[in-house]
């Protein structure tokens, strides 16, 4: 298993280089990408000389916990001089003129860039299915999807073409495809990790974190990636806490909250076998399990299915063929540039959002949809604040099913919206939410969904960290 | 609450997006399965709840009102589609 904790005490003892272990890394890319579709842009020379300088920075004396360790980025996140495309035709030929604010604290931190991972267009999807380059496929099975749509970041590190890789989450996006690739995968609270260079999708649901190999790996990124920026204004002030160096939290005492509806009809038999052996080991670590209720879990999709379209339909009108991106041909008139820009350079699925959202905000139904909406949103939060009362941390599986075939629900967005169920209250509520590898099902991965307070990221990551300790389904690998 | 293929071509009027003949039946009743689901929405009574928009309640912060940004007009025109003379440039709008 390529990890991040490990490669850093490799790296610090001097056993490899960085330019070493981004030559590796390259030619596994070059020999498995071509099958996985997971990375659509290779950086090859750039992270050759990131690498370089990093190994540089060693010699001197100047060389941090991540320093000279490779990672891919969603290409969702802005990179300078490197195309930024968020897999949508209309941005296949965008170069941002600078980075997102994660890039750079991760680069400042002395990771090394291999490229851009592939992703549902406009992370818009919950297969990768969307993507204008076609779907990630799933490591532990080709015809399978690796999830979304983070699907690419999640592909890759189960094929370890990275140690790491960054994802972005506004329903799911980390958490679902970290639980269908059987990775580690981290969405931290809204606000936690700063939004600036993240192209926008639902800007009040939409949230950034880490997926990587265990909960270690992920609690060392975090440190890098979170804290407040001054260029977004929703994020938050509060002291990042020192995740990888509190790890060690004794499980004893501490009291699992599990959500009734979470375990009810629509789950995978097979799953709920993988998360009930999963919470007896805890069990067996001391923690007890509580029986709780979240009653407003129901409403959670539908209101979600007006809050985040209605929000991508603000956001993605600035698309418009004028200042960037995509421009179509001949344009007639300025109304002809707008209108066909935007049916040539988005695909269906992110022109249903567009339209549901434009709906819902127009005149006559905005009380029925958005404020109707909003109001289920606080008591969804509220659900999870009074369990919060009883409990330290909820869980429950990732997602009612394990990765599908390619093309079985590309047909029909409702089926697809569903697969999200399990986690698109998190977003809703701005919590953290963690998925980690529990186990296996018919060859496939399975995810344990751990979902704590607001800012209670240390928590989640001891706790996830105690369990990965135990139990090795994190460190399972396909054979490639 | 359906939604038929009149209403689908307003809303896509108002989104700026051309939706084709041939598509616009079959993105009505997509739509309408997605609106379906939505409606799940009208069972539950709400009255008095406040609206929640942003998650940690929080409200935006306020900065002193100077110039911060530097001037990158050049960086940012050199990925526009169609400039001149530092302007955007778009069909004619007026004759």
């Amino acid at each position: 298993m390529l990890s991040v904790a490990d490669l850093s005490r490799r790296l610090a003892a001097g056993e490899l280089s960085s330019v070493e272990l981004t030559q590796d890394l390259l030619s596994r890319i070059d020999r498995l990408n071509p099958t996985l579709n997971a990375i659509v842009t290779v950086t090859a020379d750039s992270a050759l000389q990131q690498a370089a300088a990093a190994d540089q920075r060693r010699a001197d004396g100047n060389a941090g916990p991540l320093n000279g360790i490779p990672l891919l980025h969603k290409d969702i996140f802005c990179t300078r001089g490197v195309r930024t495309s968020c897999a949508s035709k209309m941005l296949d030929n965008f170069v941002p003129p600078y980075d997102a604010t994660v890039v750079k604290r991760l680069a400042d931190a002395g990771m090394v860039s291999l490229g851009k991972t592939n992703m549902d267009e406009f992370a818009m999807g919950s297969s990768n299915e969307t993507s204008f380059y076609g779907a990630a496929k799933n490591p532990w099975k080709s015809d399978s999807v690796p999830g979304g749509s983070s699907g690419g970041s999640a592909a890759a590190v189960a094929a370890e073409l990275t140690p790491a890789a960054t994802g972005t989450d506004t329903g799911g996006s980390i958490r679902q495809p970290a639980a269908l690739c059987g990775v580690t995968g981290l969405k931290p609270t809204y606000g936690r990790v700063s939004r600036l260079g993240m192209i926008a999708f639902a800007s009040s649901l939409d949230q950034g974190g880490p997926m990587a190999a265990s909960a270690e790996d992920c609690a060392l990124l975090l440190e890098a990636m979170a804290g407040f920026d001054d260029a977004d204004s929703t994020s938050s002030d509060r002291p990042v806490a020192p995740y990888s160096t509190q790890l060690s939290q004794e499980l004893k005492g501490v009291k699992i909250g599990l959500p009734q509806e979470y375990f009810g009809e629509g789950l995978d038999g097979g799953i709920e076998q993988v998360i009930r052996a999963a919470l007896a080991e805890l069990e067996k670590l001391g923690a007890e399990l509580v029986d709780i209720s979240l009653p407003h879990s129901h409403l959670a999709v539908p209101a979600y299915y007006v809050i985040a379209p209605a929000e991508a339909s603000t956001n993605l009108s600035r698309f418009d063929g004028v200042r960037y991106g995509y421009r179509c041909a001949d344009p007639e008139d300025l109304h002809d540039l707008y209108t066909r820009t935007r049916e040539e350079g988005f695909g269906a699925e992110v022109k249903r959002r567009i339209l549901v959202g434009t709906y819902a905000l127009s005149a006559g139904y905005y009380d029925a949809y958005y404020r109707k909406a909003q109001q289920i949103r606080r008591m969804i939060q509220q659900d999870f604040l009074s369990a919060f009362e009883h409990v330290d941390v909820i869980m429950s599986p990732t997602t009612p099913h394990l990765a599908w075939p390619l093309g079985e629900k590309t047909d029909d967005p409702v089926a697809m919206y569903l697969e999200d169920i399990y986690t698109i209250s998190v977003n809703l509520a701005g919590l953290p939410g963690l998925s980690v590898p529990a186990g296996f099902s018919r060859e496939l991965p399975v995810g344990l969904q751990m979902i704590g307070p607001h800012f209670a990221e240390q928590r989640l990551l001891s706790i996830a960290h105690q369990y990965q300790q135990v139990t090795d389904w994190h460190t399972r690998r396909p054979s490639l | 609450m359906s939604v038929d293929q009149a209403e689908i071509a307003n809303v896509a009027a108002l989104a700026r997006i051309r939706v084709g003949e041939e598509e616009a039946s079959e993105l009505t009743q997509r739509i309408g399965t997605i609106l379906d689901l939505v409606d799940q929405m009208q069972a539950v009574d709400t009255t008095g709840v406040e609206p929640l928009a942003n998650p940690l309640g929080a409200t935006q912060r306020l900065r002193a009102d100077k110039v911060t940004e530097i001037d990158q007009r050049q960086d940012f025109q050199a990925i526009a589609p169609a400039t001149e003379g530092g302007l955007y440039l778009v069909p004619r709008v007026i004759d």
